[in-house]
């Protein structure tokens, strides 16, 4: 599938301006990005529920630019619970296919909706009324209901953000699961960073309209390509250093810095938690501020002897005897950081 | 400490009561002052009480055609808002959202107009109507299903903002579903309850409305009550209280037709 220089204006604003991405077969594309970055338009356009101002889009091969939408065979599961609220869970899911050109007979249907309601573990409620069922219920029904047509490419819009967290991780699994079993091409638009990163194969980085960078979850995290990105993606403590010969000197360490950063002159690291080494040390110039206790990490607040405040994330069972008030020692991990502009 | 919500329920039982009992009152005691009306003696030779008025009904001139021809028109009307109004209305709502104010002020004008002004406005139209085409009373299910628009669109309206018709109709569309299938396969059967009840209240307003065809000199349903009620008062009273008790088992039938629905749901689950 490939989307090629989509841009859409809603009056002023820029929507998608220029968007091109191509997503392979069976993967599972994630976009990312904060409210009004046009992910959610991209998404639209592609199901056809959105015109474009320009741009062309290709799906096996074929130009779906100016198809109607109910001719498109993508199947999307929608942020807002969309199941028909006449129509039963299993009648739900067999919409689709009552719908098609080459109508299947009844039986077909019932034993196709009948597969995935097993699919997604409802299928005791196949005769069950959307309201009748948990949020968490309707939504699987609406995954079932859009994969009963076979789609080309699933599109899912922010279909977790209406449930709470527990459903959310657990649901989130199931969805991955489930594209994997099926190889469904799928392209997820959310604005949980940690949804993204735990699912997708490849998870893209929109801002403006715009791809910011588009990489595998890890490569995202460790190997941000824009200030942006790093910013977004994750935590980042701001840590000023001067830059020369492509590294960064701060914190008493010398980092590689990443492409795309500044190359001289005095800048900005942006610096992971995880990277910053904390030792106690009774003569140590920096102090603990807080330390807030998350489980299986620890974060620490740590004010440096200039003054400025970092956090530092590690495995709670290496925080022993890092409490609030203590002297410690700061140095940081020898990885490549992104080095933006002071501004 | 438990006494105070015990204390609190027990007072708004009362209230509840009170307030049931009275709207109950209000509107039991003028049907029945019309039946104790419509079987007081008819005349010096009566001796008590008696249907004599009941019995004499299906004897009026005109009143057996009148019913019918009203019917004939509340189905028109009915039919008519099936067809434009509601995908009107669902279309305005889906795809042109700036025409919902003008749409929403259009309906709402035959409130606002006096009957008797709609009438003089609509006169000639019904002139060349009646020289033209036909002299069928039947031909009022125009001007009516213009006078109902207030309450049928408000009943729609109702249904439409309290579901997501959106995206209902974006899942609807991805799935492969046209316009045509969208709107009457999804919207329409979800919005159903809406468009049940504003035709309901279409027939009750058309079968009772009197000023308009009585002035453009047709006989419909209420135009025949009130000749009769010139010649006799009781019978006028029992034909008049017939009607109502027909619309409100009309009425009444939508609530009971969604409660066995609900009755159904559960029994599936």
């Amino acid at each position: 599938m490939q989307l090629v220089d989509l841009t859409k204006h809603f009056g002023k604003v820029k929507a998608l301006d220029g968007l091109t991405l191509d997503i392979a077969q069976g993967e599972l594309v994630a976009l990312l990005g904060p409210s009004g970055c046009g992910k959610t338009t991209a998404l639209r356009s592609l199901a056809g529920l959105q015109e474009l101002d320009r741009g062309q889009m290709i799906v096996d091969g074929k130009d779906v630019t100016f198809q109607n939408a109910n001719k498109r065979g993508m199947g999307m599961v929608f942020q807002a619970y969309s199941l028909f609220p006449h129509l039963t869970a299993g009648e739900n899911v067999e919409y689709g296919l009552k719908l098609r050109a080459h109508k299947a007979s009844a039986d077909k249907r019932k034993h196709r909706s009948t597969e995935l309601l097993e699919i997604v573990g409802l299928s005791t409620h196949r005769n069950h009324y959307p309201h009748q069922l948990s949020g968490g219920q309707q939504q699987r029904i609406a995954l079932a209901r859009a994969l009963a047509i076979s789609p080309k490419v699933l599109l899912l819009d922010e279909p977790l953000s209406a449930l709470d967290a527990k459903v959310r991780t657990q649901l989130r699994e199931e969805i991955r699961r489930i594209q994997l079993e099926l190889g469904t091409t799928t392209l997820f638009v959310t604005h949980d960073q940690e949804e993204a990163l735990s699912i997708a194969d490849r998870v893209g980085v929109m801002r403006n309209g715009q791809l910011e960078q588009i990489a595998v979850p890890s490569e995202l995290y460790d190997r941000p390509s824009t200030a942006f990105v790093a910013e977004f993606v994750g935590l980042t403590n701001p840590i000023q250093g001067k830059v020369s010969a492509g590294s960064i000197d701060i914190l008493g360490g010398s980092l590689k810095v990443l492409p795309g950063s500044i190359t001289s002159g005095t800048g900005i690291a942006l610096v992971r938690p995880e990277s910053i080494q904390v030792e106690s040390n009774k003569s140590g110039e920096a102090r603990i501020f807080s330390a807030s206790f998350l489980g299986a990490s620890c974060r620490l607040m740590i004010t440096l002897s200039d003054g400025t405040r970092i956090t530092a994330q590690m495995p709670s069972s290496e925080s022993v005897g890092l409490v609030a008030g203590a002297s410690v020692n700061v140095s940081v991990l020898d990885l490549p950081v992104f080095v933006k502009a002071v501004t | 400490m438990g006494a105070e919500p015990l204390k609190r329920t027990w007072k708004v039982q009362v209230w509840r009561r009170f307030i049931i009992g009275f709207v109950a009152l209000y509107l039991i005691v003028p049907l029945y002052s019309m039946f104790d009306f419509s079987t007081k003696p008819f005349g010096l030779q009566d001796k008590g009480r008696n249907l004599r008025a009941w019995r004499i009904i299906p004897s009026q001139p005109d009143l057996g055609i009148a019913i019918l021809r009203s019917l004939i028109t509340a189905g028109i009307v009915m039919l008519l808002i099936l067809f434009m109004v509601v995908p009107t209305v669902i279309w305005v709502q889906l795809k042109l959202p700036k025409l919902r104010r003008p749409l929403e002020l259009l309906c709402l004008l035959p409130l606002a107009i006096p009957a008797i002004v709609i009438v003089v406005g609509i006169a000639p139209l019904y002139r060349w109507i009646s020289i033209n085409l036909t002299e069928s009373p039947i031909t009022l299910s125009g001007v009516y299903s213009m006078l109902v628009l207030p309450y049928t669109y408000r009943s729609l309206s109702a249904a439409l903002d309290a579901v997501d018709i959106h995206t209902l109709a974006e899942a609807a569309q991805t799935l492969g579903a046209s316009t045509f299938r969208m709107i009457s396969g999804v919207i329409m059967p979800t919005i159903r309850t809406g468009i049940i009840n504003g035709s309901f209240i279409a027939i009750a307003l058309v079968l009772g409305e009197f000023t308009i065809s009585n002035i453009l000199n047709f006989k419909t349903f209420q135009v025949v009550i009130a000749q009769i009620g010139r010649s006799s008062g009781s019978v006028a009273v029992s034909v008049s209280l017939a009607s109502i008790l027909f619309v409100l088992v009309l009425l009444l039938l939508v609530p009971a037709h969604k409660r066995r629905e609900e009755v159904l749901d559960v029994d599936l689950a």
